[in-house]
């Protein structure tokens, strides 16, 4: 590739401005953003949400949802062709030949009744006259070159017997075979784990070398971005904050926005270990495990292990954190421990009292020692209900006068740093993190000894989740709560937990301090975790790599 | 950790999450069957006070009379006022109707939400509906009202047995659906008794597809008791329903066609009406059908 060649550009979005109507007075989703992107080259676009990188890239795909989002000033160029105001029938034409797009959730973008084989060949049917059998061939070749195992078999599968990493190749391998000049991937790794994001990431890298395509990358996740980015564009509400090199935006941001987002990226680095605790052991969990019975019509039974001798101990004032990838069984142990789920083997001791036989009557009482707060904040708090009736739901049930309730919901409010007046709405009007907010006050509101966060922070933008780990913190050592911290990312658990245990197939493979584990990790699994970490070279809130060897 | 706090978007503020019922005049066509609703249920409840004669008074002097200033649509064959009883009828037909609709709602609802909750009650609850969801509904109301006696409480009864089983099962559905909510497991875990976790938190998301659902048992019960009147297994001929008044009316067609006509014209008039309303209900409330309307 020659050096002019290098420097083409092939994505040129100029003062970009698309609003809810096409008046001037309209607001403005985007606002003025102008971005290239270079054959070759990365750009990575990132934002927290609402910050309209996923508007952007929608606006170049021409997949605006029409008469509610319009491009109303600006330009897109892609390879010198205007694309706003271009005719539908120009732009279906555009898309996999010059511009393709790849998404989040590969399983809502496939087709669930059509091979995935034939979902390739469509895109080579609508934009080439090839013959069947030269098509066969290409979307073979394509799909050895996403690096899928046994492509044969795959070609003739249905979406949902592939894997979710699988799936995400048949994406990137139908978004590729037509050779466009530009790759739109919107937080193409999000919904992946840990290991699997490492290699989509490796392959986009790869296949991008190879084919000299120019890159747009969407995403929230600063890992990912120190991972493949060979340029940085930060967005937020709208408007561009700053573009630059990766090292330039990493190493020295100019903008106090983009240093904020930076310095709130939690370090994978362990946090300094607190001195050893002689408290009281508040939650015990003893070879417990929970096996999932599926009968079929002809009295088969099919056994499936989501956990398995599980042991864990946690102290008062202590935080445990369970990490793993999904589908390892953190979740059911959690949902076990607070008994949403029955166990089917093992024991849990609460404050010393066995709680994993209780019946339900007699669990009732227990139930206000140990609370748990859930991944998702929107679908954790009754829409139809006010905030104050929510949390003064625990404390009525256990009977709390309604007027104290409500009185101590107020306090709570105050304590998660909300204003005491927020009892009387409704939870539609608060944001995600303020959410999560209540439903910790709930949680708090029965004077726990233990709190169950699973994946309490895992849906909320970074900026968000460093707020609520240091309320978490901030609870801890005002009210001595032990937590069991539940999950994926290894930074986050880094950053709060003093134990870690890592579960894999409904088993803790490895448990100790965070300090020790996540530094000096004994199981392969472990490594091979800690590996996969993105951007696990660089100490984003001190604005430097991290050097090897200094934890 | 030190960070500095960066404000959150926040949300606009609206209104509570309600029902809303301002689709009741969304397009002109839903207007104008609110309107004609409202009118028959309207005239229905002002008969004692409108109606120009006794429905019952039987004066075979006046027998099968056209239209006159004095009987306004004539009489039938027995001489009484065909307006009067139509506007006395109204009254039976929405009395079954909504009686149908409430009944079946309550009843449906309380078994949808038990048989949601509990897997052993849902394995007998759901093959008891089964069963009666296999009996054809008429066939049904005719054994029962036969073994109990034609009264308008029997033949409510009769309607709405074969109406719970649908509504049984919509509310079963949503409420599986709902309580594999984190909400309704937070709930479970702040200790919440059972009857406050389905009363408080799946109870209520049942009200917009029982609404609609509502509506067509509302629909479909008064012409059921059309139906049943007409075939000689409803209510006693003396009342005035609408189907008694056409079952009558059959003998005098080559006649008087208009004794047929105007029973059956309100009754079809009414039941469109409802079911259009509900049409518009399900709508307005259902979030999915919104977002079709959007994408349009």
């Amino acid at each position: 590739m020659s050096n002019d060649k290098m420097t083409d550009i092939i994505l040129d979005i100029d003062n970009l401005v698309v609003g809810l109507g096409k008046k001037p007075t309209d607001q403005r989703i985007i606002d003025g953003v102008s971005l290239q992107v270079r054959e070759g080259e990365t750009l990575c676009l990132v934002g927290e949400s609402g910050s309209g990188k996923s508007v952007t890239s929608l606006t170049v795909m021409g997949l605006l949802q029409k008469g509610s989002l319009v491009p109303s000033s600006g330009s897109i160029k892609l390879v010198g062709e205007e694309l706003l105001g271009a005719s539908d029938r120009r732009l279906r034409q555009l898309r996999a030949t010059r511009m393709a797009m790849i998404f989040q959730e590969p399983m809502t973008a496939l087709n669930p009744v059509v091979p995935v084989g034939r979902q390739i060949d469509e895109v080579l049917r609508a934009h080439t006259d090839l013959d069947a059998r030269t098509r066969r061939q290409r979307i073979l070749a394509m799909m050895e070159q996403v690096r899928l195992p046994d492509v044969e078999r795959i070609f003739t599968s249905y979406p949902h017997r592939l894997s979710g990493g699988q799936r995400q190749r048949i994406m990137i391998a139908m978004a590729l075979v037509l050779e466009p000049k530009l790759l739109i991937a919107d937080e193409p790794t999000t919904a992946l784990d840990v290991t699997t994001q490492k290699q989509i990431l490796t392959l986009i890298r790869d296949l991008q070398r190879d084919h000299g395509t120019a890159v747009l990358f969407i995403t929230h996740d600063m890992g990912v971005v120190a991972e493949i980015a060979d340029r940085v564009a930060v967005m937020r509400q709208g408007k561009l904050v700053e573009t630059g090199s990766l090292d330039g935006i990493l190493r020295e941001p100019k903008m106090e926005y983009t240093r904020n987002l930076l310095s709130s990226v939690p370090s994978l680095v362990p946090r300094a270990p607190r001195p050893e605790s002689k408290e009281p052991i508040v939650l015990e969990a003893i070879d417990l495990g929970k096996v999932y019975r599926e009968r079929s019509l002809l009295g088969r039974a099919r056994e499936v292990a989501a956990a398995q001798g599980v042991t864990l101990t946690l102290r008062k004032g202590r935080t445990l954190g369970i990490v793993g990838e999904s589908g390892s069984g953190k979740s059911t142990v959690a949902r076990c421990i607070v008994r949403l789920i029955d166990p089917t083997s093992g024991s849990i001791r609460l404050v010393g009292r066995e709680i994993s036989e209780l019946s339900r009557r007699l669990l009732q009482p227990h139930r206000k020692r140990i609370q748990i707060v859930f991944q998702d904040p929107y679908r954790s708090l009754n829409p139809r209900v006010t905030i104050g009736e929510t949390i003064a739901e625990g404390p009525i049930n256990f009977g709390t006068p309604r007027k104290e309730a409500l009185a101590k919901a107020r306090e709570l409010l105050e304590l998660v740093d909300l204003p005491p007046d927020a009892v009387s709405r409704y939870p539609h009007q608060f944001s995600g993190g303020q959410r999560q907010r209540i439903a910790i006050a709930r949680a708090l509101a029965l004077d726990p000894d233990v709190l169950v966060a699973d994946e309490a922070v895992s849906a909320l933008d970074v900026s968000v989740q460093a707020q609520v780990l240091e309320l978490l913190d901030e609870i801890q050592t005002r009210l001595g709560i032990a937590l069991l911290f539940i999950t994926h990312d290894l930074r986050v658990a880094a950053q709060i937990c003093d134990d870690v245990a890592v579960m894999q197939h409904g088993r803790v493979v490895e448990q100790g301090p965070a300090a020790e584990v996540l530094t000096h990790p004994k199981q392969a699994y472990t490594r091979a975790l800690l590996d996969a970490a993105p951007g696990r070279q660089w100490d984003f809130a001190n604005f430097r790599p991290v050097f090897q060897g200094v934890a | 950790m030190a960070i500095e706090t960066l404000p959150e978007p926040s949300l606009p503020i609206t209104t509570p999450l309600r029902p809303r019922f301002g689709f009741l005049t969304s397009t002109p066509i839903i207007a104008i069957a609110s309107i004609c609703l409202g009118l028959i249920i309207a005239l229905a409840i002002l008969a004692p006070l409108i109606a120009p004669h006794d429905p019952l008074l039987l004066a075979p002097a006046q027998r099968l009379k056209p239209a006159s200033a004095q009987f306004l649509l004539g009489t039938d064959a027995f001489g009484r006022d065909v307006l009067s009883r139509i506007l006395y009828g109204g009254r039976v037909s929405l009395v079954i109707g909504l009686g149908a609709a409430i009944l079946s709602v309550a009843i449906g609802l309380l078994i949808g939400l038990v048989s949601g909750f509990f897997k052993w009650v849902d394995a007998v609850m759901m093959r008891i509906m089964d069963g009666l969801m296999a009996i054809p509904s008429i066939l049904l109301a005719i054994a029962v009202v036969s073994l109990s006696g034609a009264t308008v409480a029997t033949v409510l009864v009769a309607i709405t047995i074969p109406e719970i089983p649908r509504v049984a099962r919509l509310v079963r559905s949503v409420v599986l659906s709902a309580r594999e909510e984190p909400y309704v497991e937070a709930a479970i875990s702040v200790g919440s008794s059972l009857p406050k976790i389905m009363w408080r938190h799946l109870m209520p998301n049942t009200i917009a597809p029982l609404i609609v659902q509502g509506t067509y048992v509302c629909a479909s019960a008064i012409l059921t008791e059309a139906i049943l009147s007409f075939l000689g297994a409803g209510i006693s001929p003396e009342t005035p329903t609408w189907g008694n008044m056409m079952a009558e009316g059959r003998a005098f067609f080559q006649i008087k066609p208009s004794l047929i006509f105007w029973p059956g014209l309100l009754l079809s008039i009414a039941i469109l009406s409802i079911n259009l309303i509900g049409d518009a209900a399900r709508d307005a409330l259902d979030p999915r059908m919104k977002q079709r309307e959007g994408g349009k």
